[in-house]
């Protein structure tokens, strides 16, 4: 790489597809901007998102993985995104544990109506990867590279 | 020992149980092997004594689904996952007739073999004694107790049976440790150690599945692990997702449901602590949701198929540093 060339993250977004992805929706008719190195994928609830598909993510090559619910409360399933965030602390904290910069991973609650606290929350978290740089060591949690 | 047996034999031979779940003797005094014992007289290869670090309950899953009761002997530490099992409806306690048995701390072998004891023909089980008098090759040598004993019985989760039909023998208590002590340690540590302390440990892995097969937690009819393959695809050097993220994947599955028995960590061939992952899931439930012990009550709804509405965020896991 040579100096000039800026590090462009590959950042995966899990977006609920009754909130945050219709968030992303607004934020794109609105015309906010956010960074084209999210790629966004759509899930049918925030506790959709077996802890394995962050991982597998970073497996194969994200940077940072970000996971977008309703509010909770908002859940369209009522109760979805409580387990997530259950889920998601221990599966954070755990990555933490082994040594790999927590910083990676996100958890986000954005609304249908929150088109700008979408882009926002996208920009923010691009920025804290791009600080973070390429991610390394959760290619491979056995550490065998 | 005589005591299991006698009762044994009297089970079998009024009807009321059909095989019985115990140990077997192997070739060297050892290793021990989980049996069920059909008859009487297949008894005499029965064996209880220091090391039978063996769980028996996740036989307990094939067994519920042969006819006729089965006795099976559980110590203390197996009946959490017994209870487990039952609330995980794999096991049908209408199908096991429980005897609870003592247990004054079990031994591992390498523990022994690293005193520089080698040749162990036998080792005593002394009932009060702190030293354990091991008969070798080279004459009976002597070795404390608790140096010889498993990790698991230094933290012990108490000598009550959690479930039982009747009881036999003593216990005496082994706990002399924190069983959290080592996860603080680790999380403790910078970044660059904590990876450098794991990836030292797990790449030792050879990825033989036997931290999964003998894990009663790990009931799954069908295992992500088991691939379609089986051939050096299932092996340390294949790519796969479930490959390389083997020891995270399979800890999470069995999180909320672990009951920290121990045994993954008593049969891994290399030696892996995979408790440490086990009991950093533990130590954050028990801190962020509440203490939980899985398999101390029946029917008891585990932390993760839980929640409250004023759960921590998982932004908690950055703002603790
Ligand atoms: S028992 Fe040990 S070596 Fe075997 S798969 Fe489990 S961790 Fe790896
Ligand atoms: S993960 Fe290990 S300690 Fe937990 S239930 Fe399974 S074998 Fe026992
Ligand atoms: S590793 Fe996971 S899928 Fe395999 S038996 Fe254990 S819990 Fe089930
Ligand atoms: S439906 Fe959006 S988080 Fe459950």
């Amino acid at each position: 790489m040579s100096m000039n060339t800026e590090f462009r993250p590959t950042i995966v977004a899990f977006c609920c597809n009754w909130c945050s992805y219709a968030g992303a929706d607004l934020a794109g008719s609105s015309r906010l901007a956010y960074p084209a190195d999210v790629k966004i994928i759509r899930v049918p609830c925030s506790c959709r998102v077996n802890p394995m598909f962050i991982l597998r993510a970073f497996e194969k090559g994200a940077d940072g993985v970000i996971l977008c619910g309703c509010h909770p409360g908002d859940c369209h399933y009522s109760t979805g995104n409580y387990y997530a965030r259950r889920r998601m602390t221990l599966l954070f904290s755990m990555l933490d544990y082994l040594g790999v910069e927590n910083g990676r991973t996100r958890v986000e609650w954005v609304s249908a109506a929150e088109g700008v606290k979408f882009s926002e929350t996208m920009n923010s978290f691009v920025e804290k990867i791009r600080s973070l740089g390429p991610n390394v060591r959760l290619g491979d949690l056995r550490c065998k590279d | 020992m005589q005591r299991l047996i006698d009762r044994a034999k009297a089970l079998l031979e009024s009807g009321e149980v059909a095989r019985v779940l115990g140990w077997r003797k192997g070739e060297n005094v050892w290793d021990v092997e989980p049996a069920f014992f059909a008859s009487p007289e297949e008894l005499s290869d029965f064996v209880y004594n220091g090391f039978c670090g063996a769980n028996l309950s996740k036989y307990m899953i094939e067994a519920s689904k042969l006819e006729g009761k089965t006795l099976v002997f559980l110590k203390p530490c197996d009946t959490y996952s017994f209870n487990q099992l039952t609330t995980e409806h794999r096991v049908d306690r209408e199908t096991a007739y429980i005897v609870g048995v003592g247990c004054k701390g079990k031994l591992k072998i390498e523990n022994i073999d690293a005193k520089g004891i080698l040749d162990v023909q036998g080792a005593g089980y002394p009932d009060a004694s702190e030293i354990l008098t091991v008969k070798t090759l080279y004459g009976d040598k002597e070795v404390s107790y608790k140096d010889a004993m498993l990790e698991r019985c230094h933290v012990c989760k108490g000598k009550e049976h959690m479930v039982y039909d009747e009881l036999i023998g003593e216990s005496v208590d082994t706990c002399d440790g924190d069983r959290f002590a080592e996860v603080a340690k680790i999380e403790a540590m910078s970044p660059e150690e904590k990876f450098a302390y794991f990836q030292s440990e797990l790449s030792k892995c050879i990825r033989c599945n036997a931290c999964r097969n003998v894990c009663p937690a790990c009931s799954c009819r069908k295992c992500v692990f088991d691939s379609n393959k089986f051939d050096s695809a299932q092996k340390a050097n294949t790519i796969s997702f479930e490959e390389k993220m083997f020891h995270i994947i399979r800890a999470f599955h069995v999180a909320g449901r672990c009951t920290d028995c121990g045994e993954c960590s008593r049969v891994c061939p290399q030696g892996i602590p995979l408790h440490l992952f086990n009991r950093k899931f533990i130590k954050d439930i028990d801190s962020l949701y509440g203490t939980w012990q899985a398999g101390a009550e029946v029917d008891a709804r585990g932390p993760l198929t839980n929640f409250r509405t004023d759960d921590a965020e998982p932004s908690i896991v950055t703002k603790r540093g």
